[in-house]
């Protein structure tokens, strides 16, 4: 039994972490926050020399095939150290897609500038209140056209293209469309995380090309792109932690400690529970993604739900030990904040996971 | 990132499923066993005796003791391997040799003699013989080291007065081990010892108590004037709370695994289970208690199988070990809650026809205790700030106080 991360994975968390420390990577989302979108990309050429773009690209698509376990434990550093560079939108969804579902010819086309940091993608699928509710779709492609309003779209100002979720031949596909092409005008636009730029884009006519048809094809790209994302989420969680405990310790209040207060203390042992568990849900999944387990639809819900949770803790808490001064906007508790948020809702928020969940245990695919 | 079996332990699991197979069958998930269910009745006392018998005779009790006491000389990992799948399987437990077999035997290795050890360990490994632990006072719980009870030497015999409670299997009880205040001038964890009490010696009183479940699992032990033979020390005068401490880190990687209702019970509960909207498990709000009830208990087993990855490469267990009964405990009482919420007011009704002989309203019921024995949420919470996050202690007002001078209030 060796149910931890192995060795080089863990060398690989080592680098990425000095890289992420020294590279200043809080500072950086930061500048983002601060209206500098241009700094999102600014160490996205560095981090694919590293292979850290190509982990779970094919060789003959430019990537290094590292593979799953890899990912998610750099995932955790990118989570903790809570980077503004496109990672997540162009690995563990837009390479993932390609990766399942392209042709020879589309992977060819779009995965070797990931695996080289030449280009960013972004994941296009909501859009807004467009029909009410923040779950209708309206975006259409007919004749290779796709027409709609998509927003938010997470690095859709920095991404060079996107995988739009739309409605045509199917119930609804999965479409890769040139950014950079005709038909296409994005705007930025104010969200909750700010950390990573968020655009409104207009499509109008603009050319996409079909990636994958169905429903049950974006929910199998969403299983596996949950666990990565789940990482993250543990890896701020465990972030919020670290940032409580140390001011715990060094804040003094009434003559002692904030930190010898069992008020205080509770407080972050609770912390430490949630994230110990989603840490022990994530890996789970990650054995489950790596070895494309049947048990991967529940393992994959439980990470996410439970990474979910651990993070909602942490980052409200840590506002809290902080008092005060954690309600600043030059404390870097916001930033987790407001990342929790994003990673939240990105892919399905707890409704979805929760009934992902209980319809994969009504179905038996694990072992109660 | 694997969480199977190494070849060596896989073999091992083999070993215990096929004595398993031979000896006893499956537990079904709607049987309704709970926990310390009968432990007052003494045909459960004989049912149980029998079954450790079977499994001292087949080489699976103390498993990791010494092979010179009988034991099988096995690793913390095979002693979890052996209780994983012993859980599956529906066997007269009763638990009352845990004490004797976890705690009592492994605090005799270190600090007793062999010629001592081995007047106990065949019969404690058998189940002829049952220990508990006289630790807790009335004044003294989560603060064990404000314990009263006095040992007085007298010649080459030590004489023992004052009170012992929440003493787990006490009245069935045929040893021991006691903590006692030999010096109230020294500071509180300094004046105490312990020793090894033979429970039918004169003197001892023990009185079950009624829990707020109707079960008595626990009891005050009462010491009236009670002769313990010097040569029943364990450890040097003065030196008790380090034997008493060595016998709690024992139980440390014995992964907390409560006994059902668990996940795998509320889920079939709700699966067959209408409410007045629809099947039980269509309900949001009840998926959302699931999803959450699964979560943690999944999220448990797996911090369970990191701990075991780390003892099976013979590394100590990261700081996640310290988190199993806190998180247990809790999920427990939430099930319990759940359970018997689903059925309207005919949820209170606590007869054996309800769905899994009213397991959940017996959980409802017993899982306040789990909260509370072991260390309760509480003091768990405090030892994780403490040990694991490395957060400064709370300021106390008895440190290096001579015990007498200490203050008490009209609670204890």
């Amino acid at each position: 039994m060796n149910f931890d991360f192995p060795d080089e994975v863990k060398a690989m968390q080592e680098q990425a972490s000095d890289y992420l420390t020294r590279t200043g990577s809080c500072a950086l989302a930061r500048k983002v926050l601060d209206g500098d979108g241009s700094a999102a990309r600014r160490d996205w050429k560095e981090m694919a020399d590293m292979g850290w773009t190509g982990l779970t690209i094919p060789e003959a698509y430019g990537g290094n095939e590292i593979g799953y376990i890899a990912l998610c434990g750099l995932a955790y550093e990118l989570g903790r150290h809570l980077t503004p560079a496109p990672f997540a939108s162009s690995i563990y969804l837009v390479a993932e897609a390609l990766v399942l579902y392209g042709t020879e010819e589309q992977k060819a086309a779009w995965l070797p500038g990931i695996a080289t940091g030449e280009t960013a993608g972004c994941f296009a699928q909501s859009e807004g209140l467009t029909g009410g509710s923040g779950y209708v779709r309206k975006a259409d492609v007919t004749g290779g056209k796709l027409s709609g309003v998509k927003k938010p779209v997470a690095d859709g100002i920095c991404a060079d293209f996107a995988i739009v979720r739309a409605n045509g031949d199917g119930d609804e596909d999965l479409y890769i469309v040139d950014l950079t092409g005709p038909g296409v005008t994005r705007a930025p636009i104010n969200t909750i995380e700010g950390i990573r730029e968020h655009a409104e884009i207009t499509f109008d006519k603009a050319p996409a090309d079909l990636l994958v048809t169905g429903t049950k094809a974006i929910e199998t790209l969403f299983e596996r792109a949950a666990v990565p994302f789940a990482f993250e989420q543990v890896g701020g969680a465990q972030a919020c932690l670290d940032m409580g405990v140390t001011y715990a310790k060094e804040r003094y209040a009434f003559g002692r400690a904030i930190g010898s207060f069992q008020a205080i203390k509770h407080k972050l042992a609770d912390m430490f529970v949630a994230t110990e568990l989603a840490r022990s849900n994530a890996y789970f999944a990650a054995w489950a993604l790596s070895t494309d387990a049947t048990e991967l639809p529940v393992a994959a819900a439980t990470a996410r739900l439970s990474a979910g949770k651990a993070f909602w803790l942490a980052a409200k808490e840590n506002i809290q030990t902080h008092g005060g001064i954690g309600f600043t906007w030059d404390i870097d508790a916001q930033l987790f904040y407001r990342r929790h948020k994003a990673l939240k809702l990105n892919i399905g928020a707890e409704r979805f996971w929760e009934d992902r969940l209980l319809d994969g245990l009504r179905a038996g695919l694990v072992e109660l | 990132m694997d969480f199977r079996d190494t070849p060596e332990d896989a073999e091992y699991r083999a070993k215990v499923r096929a004595f398993l197979e031979e000896h006893a069958v499956h537990e079904a998930p709607d049987s309704g066993r709970g926990y310390r269910d009968g432990n007052e009745d003494p045909a459960v006392l004989e049912k149980a005796r029998e079954w450790q018998r079977i499994k001292a005779e087949a080489g699976f009790a103390g498993i990791t003791w010494p092979r010179e006491y009988g034991g099988q000389g096995g690793s913390q990992l095979h002693h979890i391997i052996y209780e994983q799948e012993e859980a599956r399987f529906d066997v007269p437990r009763g638990n009352f040799f845990y004490i004797g077999l976890g705690w009592a035997l492994p605090t005799l290795f270190a600090y007793s003699t062999k010629d001592e050890i081995l007047k106990h360990a065949d019969k404690v490994l058998r189940g002829d013989e049952i220990w508990c632990q006289l630790f807790s006072e009335p004044a003294g719980g989560s603060d064990l080291g404000a314990l009263r009870t006095k040992a007085v030497k007298d010649g080459d015999d030590w004489i023992i007065n004052g009170q012992k409670i929440w003493t787990s299997g006490g009245q069935y009880s045929d040893f021991g081990v006691l903590v006692a205040r030999n010096d109230t001038t020294q500071a509180k964890h300094k004046g105490v010892t312990c020793f090894i009490l033979d429970m039918n010696s004169p003197g001892v009183d023990i009185r079950p108590i009624r829990q707020m479940s109707g079960e008595s699992h626990f009891n005050e032990v009462y010491f009236d004037n009670v002769r313990v033979p010097d040569s029943s020390r364990l450890g040097e005068v003065g030196d008790g709370w380090k034997v008493a401490m060595h016998t709690l880190m024992n139980e440390r990687y014995n992964l907390v695994d409560l006994p059902p209702p668990d996940f795998e019970q509320i889920f079939h509960l709700c699966e067959h289970t209408e409410l007045s909207s629809g099947p039980a498990l269509e309900d949001a709000a009840i998926r959302q208690q699931l999803a959450d009830i699964w979560c943690r208990a999944q999220g448990m087993k797996y911090t369970n199988f990191r701990t075991m990855s780390a003892l099976s490469q013979g590394k100590t267990p990261g700081p996640e070990v310290s988190i199993g009964k806190l998180v247990a405990a809790g999920r427990l009482q939430e099930v319990g809650n759940l359970g018997s919420d689903l059925f309207g007011e005919s949820g209170l009704i606590w007869e054996e026809d309800m769905p899994q002989k009213a397991l959940f309203q017996r959980a409802y019921m017993y899982s306040p205790g789990w909260r509370l024995g072991g260390g309760t949420d509480e003091i768990l919470r405090n030892t994780i700030a403490e040990r694991v996050l490395g957060l400064p202690p709370d300021p106390r007002m008895d440190k290096g106080v001579a015990f007498k001078d200490i203050p008490t209030g009209p609670r204890n």
